[in-house]
């Protein structure tokens, strides 16, 4: 149970990495994930389907996932259309291209070689899937990490954090704003392609429920790991996607339905977005005890020397 | 030379309805290489306007804002931030609170880098970085690498002064910096500007509520009222100036 949900987690990685840099970084809630989710999955399987090669099909659906959010952050910035509006226009509009693409709701692969099958044959399916996890996670997070270290990703980090202050200081922060939607959306079609090559099909539904998936990854990933190093950040992401999984697959195991999954993402998200704000209630409160019974000791202590003080002046 | 050029400039706010404001009224200013201006005026006069004009935060309805001979008048704040740098009255706009004091530098030292895909992290740098933290007196180099956001107000004004400042800009616009802060932080604040426009020989326009400060700082002063600039003087006149004409030029 835990090997395959941490292969399933490794794999759904990149979109917790996606939602956190659209979350998290340009502090954006993107609902672009539900319709660049699937539509990853469906350019993958339809090219891989038409004869191209895994490895090209996933890039593909990088890439589109890279378009969408090329289009949520026009509309966004260029349109100034409200980002969570922006971001529902184009998951609306991504279910009929992608039933375009797919030309039915359900699209099966058959004999074709999906990336688990470059790896050595001899491993048991859950190791594939985790092998072929690691590798794209340390790819994704060596370049996402050489990113935060330049200029550029700097910039990035400044738009999201203080729109006025970045433009002041020469940043595009409309540009900035657009990179951050298509690298996120990439990396969230990414997503799509390795669980729809995962599951042998991709579906027009498969997007449902991805954002919440994504913020419950974030948000669980930030309460094991914290820390302002991009590293750490970033390895709470895969970590975040890692535990959910587990989560689910503990929930399954205890009898719910698959139907109910979408319910228990739903209450694990709301479970982990108050768990932060009573940590944080309950930990200022004991500081708080802590510094009060602290100064009261000391104004203990000045009280027994002004007695003394007193004292000794009574005794003259 | 001209730094900024300022022709038969416009605003009018919410026009065609009840409310509508005209507050700039055919505004002309020429500032030259060297200048440090006070700016004074009531509130609602329209200096905030004109900065946020000059500035590129507001599109001006009518007339021409040239930067260094560069017509920027339809120009985004980002372009024109290649001549100009500013330092707002909220601490917390200048600079970005979840960044460390490092990072907020490296944004500050070129604003045309700006999608550069080099790593902004030298050591050569950290320490220029340190020696300047130190010209400011505040404590400021001991949090090189603390998130700014953990500063405090004053401390985090001198920072965003010393970062409008790093790009050796043309023209350097305060807008109100010092009126956030209580009146110790102020005055320190007030004169670390003095000190690096004095010694950068900075162009330099401040808005100031303080009649003080716009009478001890510069070598020039503006008065806007009533969407136009209502009195320039500079140089021996402003000298002679004191705060009762000041005061009486307000009515």
């Amino acid at each position: 149970m835990i090997i395959s949900s941490l292969g399933q987690g490794l794999l759904w990685a990149p979109l917790a990495i996606g939602v956190f840099i659209t979350f998290r970084i340009l502090d954006i809630p993107d609902l672009t994930t539900e319709g660049s989710f699937p539509f990853g999955a469906a350019i993958t399987v339809s090219l891989m389907i038409k004869g191209q090669s895994a490895i090209t099909a996933t890039i593909a659906g990088f890439l589109a996932g890279c378009v969408a959010g090329l289009i949520t952050g026009i509309l966004d910035t260029k349109l100034k259309i409200p980002s969570l509006l922006a971001g529902i226009l184009t998951m609306t509009g991504l279910y009929s291209i992608n039933m375009h693409i797919m030309g039915k709701s359900n699209v099966p692969l058959l004999t074709q070689k999906v990336l688990t099958g470059y790896l050595p044959a001899d491993l048991t399916v859950d190791m594939q899937t985790i092998m072929l996890g690691i590798i794209v996670v340390i790819i994704v997070m060596a370049v996402l990490y050489w990113l935060f270290k330049t200029r550029l990703g700097l910039s990035l980090m400044a738009t999201g954090d203080n729109k006025n202050m970045s433009a002041a200081n020469g940043i595009n922060t409309d540009g900035m704003i657009i990179f951050g939607y298509m690298i996120s959306n990439g990396l969230i079609a990414l997503s799509g392609a390795l669980i729809a090559q995962n599951n042998g099909y991709a579906d027009i539904g498969m997007g449902i429920g991805t954002i919440v998936i994504g913020l419950a990854s974030v948000l669980v990933g930030e309460i094991f790991l914290r820390g302002n190093n991009i590293l750490i950040r970033l390895s709470a992401m895969v970590l975040g996607a890692i535990v959910y999984r587990f989560l689910l697959t503990v929930a399954m195991s205890l009898g719910f339905p698959a139907d109910d999954l979408k319910i228990l993402s739903a209450i694990i998200l709301i479970i982990v977005i108050c768990v932060p704000i009573i940590q944080n209630r309950i930990r200022t409160k004991r500081q708080l005890k802590k510094y009060l019974a602290q100064m009261e000791a000391e104004d203990d202590g000045s009280i027994t020397s002004k007695t003394s003080a007193k004292s000794i002046l009574s005794r003259d | 030379m001209e730094v900024l050029q300022v022709k038969h400039l416009q605003k009018v706010f919410f026009p065609g309805t009840r409310n509508e404001r005209h507050v700039l009224k055919n505004i002309n200013l020429n500032v030259y290489e060297g200048d440090f201006i006070s700016v004074i005026g009531n509130n609602g006069a329209g200096k905030s306007t004109l900065m946020n004009a000059i500035a590129g935060t507001l599109s001006a309805d009518a007339g021409e804002i040239d930067l260094v001979k560069h017509n920027v008048s339809k120009k985004s704040v980002a372009y024109r931030s290649q001549w100009m740098s500013r330092v707002f009255q909220d601490p917390k706009m200048g600079t970005a609170g979840d960044l460390t004091v490092m990072q907020n530098l490296v944004l500050a030292q070129s604003h045309t880098k700006t999608i550069s895909l080099k790593w902004y992290q030298k050591k050569a740098e950290e320490e220029k970085y340190l020696a300047l933290l130190k010209t400011l007196n505040m404590g400021l180099e001991n949090f090189l690498n603390t998130q700014v956001k953990y500063l405090s107000g004053g401390q985090r004004q001198a920072l965003s002064l010393l970062m409008a400042t790093l790009s050796k800009p043309k023209l350097l616009l305060l807008d109100e910096h010092t009126a956030a802060l209580d009146p110790k932080t102020s005055q320190e604040v007030m004169s670390i500007t003095d000190n690096i426009v004095k010694e950068q020989q900075l162009t330099t326009m401040m808005i100031t509520h303080k009649m003080s400060d716009a009478l001890k700082y510069g070598n020039r002063l503006i008065m806007v009222q009533d969407g136009q600039i209502k009195l320039d003087v500079s140089g021996a006149q402003k000298d002679n100036l004191d705060k009762s004409e000041l005061l009486q030029a307000f009515e």
